[in-house]
């Protein structure tokens, strides 16, 4: 395999490494130069195998650190590091899985439901290779465990938005990954999909998977998690 | 049959089908993605772009190819560099480039006392091929297709999901150079057969088409190549039976499939609204 990202630090095997799996401190992070910071001062240690909820109102911070965790905004104050590496140089981005908000997707791209799940194995590909029988059975795995075996081959456009939710994280649930961070997954869901995903974030759980999830819901905060970081104005509270 | 068939046993008429064809239809596969990545604005400039880089090298008399490879690629990169951190907005870099360069490829033409020679370069010429461009244009071809084929899981991917893309640890960034870099190497290509006014509508109209008629992209990529060939062939066709210009000819034809897809589609659209219709009532 020639991995998209190059290695250049060994990787402890997973569950053996005493590092958490995402530790903060002091983060600060803004979008442009110069601009106020999104995200001030957080700090935050999740270990291996817990379940972290990321709470408050819109604009608080929650994606802003999500996406400083996964590489995609430069961290520009304070360490943040994934199983003890800090996320600029972290070289394996197979051990993570995202879940963006649904809104930032093209869904009028032409793409069937189950290619949408493929693409979650393409980090384990790398470049050249196609994905094999092994990637296309996990991939339907995914798909069945959500609840979206029979409606695979429609076009991504033709899900209701529920559907697109449950179909984003199959693709999550394809990269099996050890640490899940998951952008509001139950924003604007009906109910048979709530139902679903809360399931499978137990499921995750009992394997023994770090989640650490942006949400509006107080409700079962205290069931479904077993910490939580309040954030406001980019500050913890 | 005959009326049909006759014209492609001349020699110089089948360089210019086999130029035609190896050229729409690396601009269709291209194209598909052009299309999704709502770059079709980019490939109109980079047609106009290699202006310069013919004039030039035709005024020193070297290798034409080579001075249009240079000047797309110029701007390939020019305007993802001037684009970058979103500093200017990509379609204003693209307008400013694209006219820049189309401007000085027109002075520098001026400095030659006659236009004409540049007519061919502006409107192409597909009956003029030679064996030599032909070989040029097919290394081009196979250039692309391979890389395309190669890399096409990748380039679906940060055109769809450019952000689970980065997260994977692809770049993004670098899979559009590569994209402006094959359009710029397919625009080279396409001059000579369509010439540099019409080169775009290779890039763009038979995927648009292909897009109208099915919504997955393997399918649309086929569908998209379909109408390249149809089209190369029957507007060379019709520009050897009437004597008008190849390159309008072929663009024409595309433009034909173009609008049959639309009715098609919007066809479809109505049978679906109004069954939903009889659905309510």
């Amino acid at each position: 395999m020639i991995p998209y990202r190059a290695t250049r630090n060994k990787i402890p095997a997973a569950g053996t490494a005493s590092a958490p799996a995402l530790l903060a401190e002091d983060v600060t992070v803004s979008y442009a130069d110069g601009d106020t910071p999104a995200l001030k001062g957080v700090n935050l240690r999740v270990p291996v195998g817990s379940r972290v909820a990321l709470v408050g109102p819109n604009g608080a911070g929650k994606s802003t650190l999500l996406k400083a965790a996964v590489g995609l905004l430069p961290v520009t104050r304070g360490t943040l590091s994934l199983f003890g590496q800090p996320v600029g140089r972290f070289a394996c981005p197979q051990r993570m899985a995202y879940l963006p908000q649904r809104g930032e997707l093209d869904w009028h791209f032409p793409l069937s439901v189950r290619k949408l799940v493929l693409t979650g194995r393409y980090g384990h590909l790398g470049w050249l290779r196609r994905p094999g029988a092994r990637d296309w059975a996990i991939a339907d795995q995914a798909l069945a465990q959500m609840q979206l075996s029979e409606l695979a081959e429609r076009q991504i456009s033709q899900l209701s938005g529920g559907q697109q939710q449950r179909a984003l994280l199959a693709r999550a649930l394809a990269q099996e990954a050890d640490l899940l961070l998951l952008d509001e997954p139950l924003n604007a869901v009906d109910a048979a999909t709530r139902s679903v995903v809360a399931e499978t974030l137990r499921v995750l759980h009992a394997q023994g998977k770090t989640i650490i999830a942006a949400t509006h819901e107080l409700e079962h905060l205290e069931t479904d998690f077993d910490a939580a970081l309040y954030l406001v104005d980019g500050r913890e509270t | 049959m005959d009326w049909l068939l006759e014209p492609f046993q001349l020699p110089f008429m089948q360089t210019a089908a086999l130029a035609a064809a190896l050229v729409s239809v690396t601009c269709a596969m291209l194209g598909v993605y052009v299309v999704l990545r709502r770059m079709a604005f980019i490939g109109d400039a980079l047609s106009h772009t290699v202006l310069p880089g013919l004039v030039v090298a035709y005024l020193n008399q070297w290798n034409l190819f080579g001075g249009a490879i240079i000047a797309s690629v110029i701007t390939a990169l020019g305007i993802g560099w001037l684009s970058r951190r979103q500093a200017l907005r990509e379609d204003t870099a693209i307008g400013v480039l694209f006219t820049g360069m189309f401007a000085l490829g027109i002075l520098l033409m001026s400095t030659v006392r006659s236009f004409r020679d540049f007519t061919h370069i502006l409107f192409g010429y597909i009956l003029g091929v030679t064996s030599d461009q032909l070989a040029v244009i097919a290394g081009i071809a196979v250039a692309i297709i391979v890389t395309l084929l190669l890399l096409h899981k990748e380039l679906e991917l940060t055109s769809f999901d450019p952000v689970h893309a980065e997260v994977i640890g692809l770049r993004p960034d670098l899979l559009r150079y590569v994209l402006l870099i094959l359009m710029a190497l397919a625009v080279v290509a396409a001059v000579q057969a369509v010439g540099v006014v019409l080169t775009s509508a290779l890039l763009v109209v038979p995927a648009a088409t292909a897009s109208l008629i099915t919504n997955r992209l393997p399918r649309m990529m086929l569908v998209s190549i379909g109408v390249a060939l149809f089209s190369s062939l029957a507007g060379l066709l019709i520009s050897y039976r009437i004597d008008v210009s190849s390159g309008g000819a072929i663009v024409l034809s595309c433009i034909a499939c173009f609008a049959v897809a639309w009715g098609v589609n919007a066809l479809r659209q109505r049978r679906q609204q109004r069954r939903a219709h009889a659905n309510v009532a």
